[in-house]
């Protein structure tokens, strides 16, 4: 039992780095339950009209709603591109299909203000600052990689020998990608569809710079109401997002390694 | 309709397929009959997958011609061609199960469920699988899955069945069950059957006939028996069976051939008619030993040598001599002859009648393991 001393300072610190990566989202949910108008930690009593507050006020319900609309769209589109982008770089036998991967994966490298910024600059030009279009293109570019990056894992343990072998039986090509490549790569391209929601679902940068007194989504309404007048209600907001995402982005990763494992 | 009339006849007509300046297949002809059994066989590179890969339509020809029952089929693509494959990766569907797999065929060529059930209780049954319907691939051994993946492939009642060594993944017992399984399968069957292996043993199991392959070309097509006993390449004697080659300074005198091994003088019938430098090619059952001061009987040849190797093999002893010129000889004998033991200097003998006289090739060697 020499190493006892060891192995408690280990746990002790492993325990620390724990906390501090989960303490600032645990604070928000006692908070979202504060009887007093204050942020401050800690709360005081105990009450859901925070709660409340979100499921009356138009303000935070359109822009709950504004923010489903658009990641719902953005997740169909991200989703249909990214795996028919994936498909056409696993097939591509040139070396440019390199080059052409890491193009596709930019968005998710480039600062997020640097992508905001130009995206900023043409949506003056083509009027598309606070408009649905402009939120779902932005936000699609932005989900692409997350696509991408799922399918293209399900694509690499998929056997492509399968598609030799559903021709030698017949099927065309299309027949074989209905009946043989697309319930195999399924797996990939749900998580890269749950993936995609959320990257638009709590995008704050680019939609900051792009939205407008119209046009709302969820986060932007987040941090107006907190930098404006310290809204519990945020808190509220926070831990049912926390909750949420939590759970998609679990299902996510719990379909995806399914896939891989296969 | 008798079994073998439901087979189809193979017509590949001067073949040539180039990657760049790689030539995989290299003008191969061969003609495959009704409901025979085809193995295409040869060392890895040398054109045998390629050719099958041609047939099933996985590969396009740079120039030539195939046709199956009569028909050109080059232009169609492979899942135009109505032609079964067993891959050597099994390449069932994972997310089907068994039965599914076997009807996959089947559901595409549009086939009404009760009649689909009927034939894939049917095709698993000819493989010893109709208790496995409900279990998904992943749940089954690589012989088992091999065996479903025939079915799969023989459902659809195809006229020509393509085999890509599709036991070249599973251990020696097993292989040799499935042989004689495949070889019963083509029998019930009728259905042409090409074969793809890199193990002689395996050819001569399966084949009617056996089309060897180096290069990107055909050296040879024939039974077992004739690829064995009649080779008309070096490349063929020595991938098919056990041989010994002997090399030396040759004379040609009338109908015969001399050699000169070692100061020793040996004769063989025939002579090369195209002139190239002649090898003599003996089976180690064709060989026998003698001591040292047993005169020769007449027509036959005897070399001095030294036993380097002495291996019993219950059914009889396989002895390795090493000749003066230091050529090594592989000998069979029988139990009845007399014993030698490493290191005695012994005569290898052989009656001239037995000895085939072939011409030298260096791409016979680069093949030998």
């Amino acid at each position: 039992m020499r190493l006892a001393p060891f192995r408690i300072l280990l746990g002790l610190f492993c325990l620390l780095v724990a906390v501090w990566l989960v303490m600032p989202t645990l604070v928000i949910i006692p908070m979202s339950f504060n009887e007093k108008k204050s942020l401050a930690f800690p709360p005081s009593g105990f009450s859901w009209q925070w709660y409340a507050n979100f499921f009356t006020n138009p303000d935070w319900l359109s822009s709950f709603f504004n923010s489903l609309r658009v990641a719902g769209l953005v997740a169909v589109a991200a989703t249909l591109i990214g795996t028919l982008a994936s498909l056409g770089l696993s097939r591509m036998k040139h070396s440019g299909a390199g080059l052409l991967r890491a193009i596709l994966i930019t968005p998710m490298i480039v600062p997020g203000v640097v992508l905001a910024i130009g995206i900023y600059a043409v949506y003056l030009d083509y009027q598309l600052v606070g408009t649905t279009t402009g939120f779902v293109i932005a936000h699609t570019m932005l989900a692409i990689p997350f696509v991408i990056i799922a399918v293209s894992a399900s694509l690499e343990v998929f056997d492509v020998r399968l598609e030799t072998a559903a021709a030698s039986l017949g099927a065309d090509r299309f027949t074989t990608f209905r009946t043989v490549t697309l319930p195999l790569i399924a797996p990939g391209i749900l998580s890269g569809l749950l993936f995609a929601f959320v990257t638009s679902f709590d995008e704050i940068i680019v939609a900051l710079f792009i939205t407008s007194p119209y046009l709302k989504t969820l986060p932007v309404q987040i941090f107006t109401s907190i930098t404006r007048d310290a809204d519990p209600t945020v808190t509220a907001v926070g831990t049912i997002i926390f909750i949420a995402t939590t759970v998609i982005i679990s299902a996510g990763l719990i379909i995806s390694s399914k896939s891989t494992r296969s | 309709m008798t079994a073998r009339e439901r087979g189809a006849a193979i017509d590949i007509k001067g073949a040539t397929k180039r990657y760049g300046n790689f030539t995989a297949l290299d003008d191969v002809s061969l003609h495959i009959e009704p409901g025979e059994f085809m193995t295409l066989l040869g060392p890895s590179g040398s054109g045998k997958t390629t050719t099958l890969n041609v047939v099933a339509g996985f590969t396009d020809l740079t120039s030539g011609d195939l046709a199956v029952g009569g028909k050109s089929i080059v232009a169609l693509p492979a899942h135009k061609r109505n032609i079964g494959v067993v891959f050597q990766h099994y390449a069932l569907f994972p997310h089907l199960t068994v039965g599914k797999n076997v009807a996959y065929p089947l559901t595409l060529r549009g086939m009404d469920k009760q009649a689909r059930d009927r034939l894939v209780v049917r095709a698993l049954d000819m493989v010893k699988m109709a208790d496995f319907a409900h279990r998904y691939p992943s749940e089954l051994s690589g012989g088992q899955q091999q065996r479903v993946a025939l079915a799969r492939a023989i459902v659809f009642d195809p006229p020509l069945l393509l085999m890509d060594e599709p036991l070249g993944a599973l251990d020696k017992k097993l292989r040799e069950w499935l042989q004689l399984e495949i070889k019963r399968i083509h029998r019930e069957l009728g259905t042409t059957f090409v074969y793809v292996t890199h193990d002689q043993e395996e050819a001569l199991v399966l084949s009617d006939r056996i089309a060897v392959f180096n290069q990107g070309r055909i050296e040879q097509v024939g039974t077992g028996r004739q690829l064995y006993d009649e080779p008309t390449t070096l490349f063929v004697a020595k991938f098919i069976g056990e041989s010994t080659s002997l090399r030396g300074t040759a004379q040609t005198s009338g109908n015969e051939t001399s050699l000169t091994i070692a100061g020793q003088k040996i004769v063989a019938k025939g002579k090369l008619a195209s002139g190239g430098k002649p090898v003599v090619l003996l089976r180690p059952e064709k060989l026998s030993l003698a001591g040292a001061n047993t005169p020769p009987a007449a027509g036959q040849n005897s070399l001095t040598g030294e036993v380097s190797e002495a291996i019993y093999l219950g059914s009889g002893s396989k002895y390795q001599v090493t000749l003066r010129d230091g050529s090594v000889a592989i000998v069979r004998a029988s139990l009845e002859a007399t014993p030698f033991s490493i290191g005695d200097t012994v005569d290898l003998r052989w009656s001239v009648v037995d000895a085939k006289l072939l011409a030298d090739d260096d791409r016979a060697d680069m093949t030998m393991t």
